[in-house]
């Protein structure tokens, strides 16, 4: 139990004051803008939106200069910001097939309808530090290919227009899918629930989670059916027009993956699938969220519920960073009268046992 | 007909509110400029002063299936009407205020028939030539990085 305690004001402001020094570093090293951050670290901005769980890159890289690059803390600070602003309305569903494509590869089909861009990646850099990058660095501008009008379907649902993979379609009669931003989160939880959850759960924690199902804590089989990373426009209806119009647009990251079939006396086998989306290009996110989302299935598909990735309510509930590092760091926090109630039982406990006073 | 009519204009206000919300704001301040030299920018009052909010986007299992809520995002919107009785109303994504008054000003100036076609030549039609040649662009980058991947056979009777 957390005791209120008094006292330290002085303390407290100059411990503020010794937090604003660092961030700034050495004052002979110019500073850093944030406009640098949102440009030049975008991956980390990146990270900050999809948990934080607000798109909005200058505010993230603000976040992550205030945090001096913690991305927890950044988070925390997005999150914080997020309680001060009304909530002015729902998107229509965010169209990811019809994404103008930055990315997009697909680990179970050479050939597909759009091709294979392999963008922005890490992938295939060689992962040697490049000293160059000590210097100012002004690379070439990137080289270009006529751009095609061809248009790239999901591959999952080609499949799933043969029958070959379950298909994916809005249950008829879905009312409004629930808001964990409103509404505290409830075991059984829905589909649509754990999607939100996962979206913005602690990418640490998802990722080693979907490793745990490859490693055989809950076996999935998992495929990469498609990944794309690209630009996404933002519909809404804004209540004085009562038609949709465009917003503004995001970025994401979305994996489709391609798991494990089933198929019973009535129904011929079938490829299922776990889902994976997030803000920013996130693939590592993307796809350990895929993975757990389908993990999290097994109930619904008929399988045992043995491993921790299928463990909904061990998965869910530990899932969001904020609420991690908060638990966590609260340790830090005052607990004197909490000990000293300890340690007087410990002690009266040797003293009844005969040890000599301590 | 005027059914027609009506559906024709909003989705030609669909068309450039799209576009405006996209506009990067530097653009339609030197828009505004060009149109205050020409005396062109008339009074206004606010229905709905700039205010910053969230929107939850909402996405779908699979991209095709169940709705759920991904995350929020900033938007600032307002409304604001002319003297001359035209409501122009702005949702734009982020939280410039400043934005948002002038896509809301745009708005409302193109609701006037007489002056759509001068107004669509000079900011409309430049935005959306600006805006898709920022896509084209880099729609060719991501297009030069295109990839055939060939899987090696073995050979028959090479052992497996």
């Amino acid at each position: 139990m957390y005791v209120a305690v008094k006292g330290g004001e002085r303390a407290i402001e100059n411990s503020l004051a010794l937090l604003a020094e660092r961030r700034r570093g050495d004052p002979a090293v110019p500073e850093l803008s944030v406009a640098q951050v949102r440009e030049q670290l975008r991956l980390a901005v990146d990270r900050v939106m999809a948990e934080g769980s607000l798109y909005d890159p200058d505010l993230a890289a603000l976040a992550l200069k205030q945090a001096r690059g913690d991305t927890l803390e950044a988070i925390f600070l997005v999150r914080a910001f997020r309680t001060t602003l009304p909530r002015l309305g729902y998107s229509l569903p965010l169209e990811t097939a019809r994404m103008r494509l930055a990315r997009r590869i697909s680990a179970a089909f050479k050939d597909l309808p759009g091709g294979q861009l392999l963008g922005p990646t890490f992938d295939y850099s060689q992962r040697l530090l490049d000293f160059a990058l000590e210097a100012p660095e002004a690379p070439p501008p990137a080289p270009e290919a006529p751009a095609v009008a061809e248009a790239a379907p999901s591959v999952l649902e080609l499949l799933a227009a043969e029958g070959l993979v379950e298909a994916e379609a809005e249950p008829p009669g879905a009312g409004e899918p629930p808001d964990l931003t409103r509404e505290p989160l409830l075991f059984p939880a829905p589909r649509a629930a754990r999607l939100q959850n996962l979206a913005r759960a602690d990418e640490g924690f998802l990722l080693a989670l979907g490793y745990s199902t490859q490693r055989g804590y809950a076996h999935t089989h998992p495929f990469a059916g498609e990944l794309r990373y690209g630009t996404v426009d933002v519909e809404l209806v804004p209540e004085e027009l009562g038609f949709p119009v465009v917003v503004g647009e995001v970025e994401l990251t979305e994996c489709q993956m391609i798991n494990q079939f089933a198929g019973s006396g009535t129904r011929p086998p079938q490829f299922t699938r776990g889902y994976g989306l997030a803000f920013g290009h996130g693939e590592r996110k993307a796809m350990a969220m895929a993975l757990v989302d389908r993990a999290l299935r097994a109930p619904e598909l008929g399988e045992p519920v043995s491993a921790p990735a299928q463990m909904e309510e061990f998965v869910l509930a530990h899932s969001d960073a904020l609420e991690a590092a908060g638990f966590v760091q609260h340790l830090k926090l005052p607990h004197y009268v909490d000990f000293q109630a300890e340690l007087d039982l410990v002690r009266r406990l040797r003293a009844q046992a005969g040890e000599p006073p301590a | 007909m005027w059914h027609a009519v009506d559906e024709a204009l909003r989705e030609a206000r669909r068309d450039w509110m799209g576009l405006l919300a996209r506009a990067p704001l530097a653009f339609l301040e030197q828009w505004a400029r060009t149109e205050q030299l020409a005396g062109a920018l008339p009074a206004r009052t606010w229905l709905r002063p700039p205010e910053t909010g969230l929107v939850m986007l909402r996405a779908r299992a699979g991209g095709s299936g169940e709705r759920f809520n991904l995350g929020e995002m900033t938007i600032t919107r307002c409304a604001l009407r002319l003297d001359s009785g035209e409501v122009g109303i702005a949702y734009v994504q982020g939280r410039s205020a400043r934005k948002a008054e002038l896509a809301a000003l745009a708005d409302a100036l193109l609701q006037r028939a007489e002056r759509r076609e001068a107004l669509r030549a000079r900011l409309v039609e430049p935005l959306r030539a600006r805006l898709a040649a920022e896509a084209e662009r880099a729609a060719r980058k991501a297009q030069a990085t295109r990839v055939e991947f060939f899987t090696l056979a073995r050979a028959p009777g090479e052992p497996t």
